[in-house]
């Protein structure tokens, strides 16, 4: 799957995007954070306040709880504040 | 005749005057044109700002403002909706976003534009950085956005 990251997510983890492959047990939008986390310090420190970020599924909001099961892309980012 | 919203992701600038005219242009259905632009400010918490960079998340900007337009047109009988966000580099004095709604009567008109935009601030996938005299960083979203936006999901 694709992962996109945006604004200071971006910083911290230093890339745009990339595809990964997580492993089986890691099912949900949560566990895909802690997973990320765990791979170096760019993504301990962009995850460090995991209840902070928000993701999408596809173009769409969802919560940490969804199911990443046939998710194309799936992006990580701050609270937005646009308008 | 349903109606179809104008929706605008775009670095340029945008005429203001121009767009509200649009909506009502050749039509006698129209009584009420409502518009709020989101305009840059010259200062951030009491300290000025060179500039604001606005990141946003292309397609699904678009995705998400669209929902919130079908929600609009569904919940208020607009017979017109145009909605602009800008993205990239912006100075102070320059335009950021303009939604402008059209309505016979002006209280569908005022709701849909004050819902849209307490929306856009919490659910459209933008993000401003300020320039200023210290550097840049990354502006914090607000609680009470999030209390703006929530007032309007239905109990």
């Amino acid at each position: 799957m694709k992962l996109k990251y945006f604004a200071w997510v971006r910083e911290r983890i230093g890339k745009t995007e990339e595809i990964v492959e997580p492993p089986p047990e890691v099912r949900t939008v949560g566990e895909l954070i802690g997973w990320l986390a765990s791979r170096d310090d760019g993504y301990a420190h962009a995850f460090e306040k995991p209840t902070v970020i928000r993701a999408a599924i596809d173009h769409a909001h969802v919560k940490q709880d969804a199911a990443i099961v046939g998710a194309r892309e799936i992006a990580f980012f701050p609270p937005m504040t646009g308008g | 005749m349903p109606v179809a919203a104008t929706i605008r992701i775009q670095e340029a600038d945008f005429d203001v005057a121009q767009e509200i005219a649009a909506l009502s242009k050749d039509r006698t259905d129209v009584g009420a044109v409502v518009s709020f632009s989101g305009i840059c400010r010259g200062s951030e918490q009491g300290e000025p700002i060179a500039a604001l960079t606005l990141e946003h998340y292309p397609g699904m900007a678009e995705a998400e403002i669209s929902r919130h337009a079908d929600e609009a047109l569904a919940r208020w009988p607009l017979q017109g909706l145009t909605i602009i966000h800008r993205f990239g580099r912006i100075a102070p004095g320059e335009n950021i976003v303009l939604v402008v709604t059209a309505s016979a009567h002006r209280q569908a008109a005022f709701e849909a534009a004050e819902f849209l935009m307490d929306y856009l601030k919490t659910n459209a996938p933008f993000w401003k950085r300020e320039e200023s005299a210290r550097g840049t960083s990354w502006i914090e979203a607000r609680d009470h956005d999030d209390a703006a936006a929530a007032r309007w999901t239905k109990s």
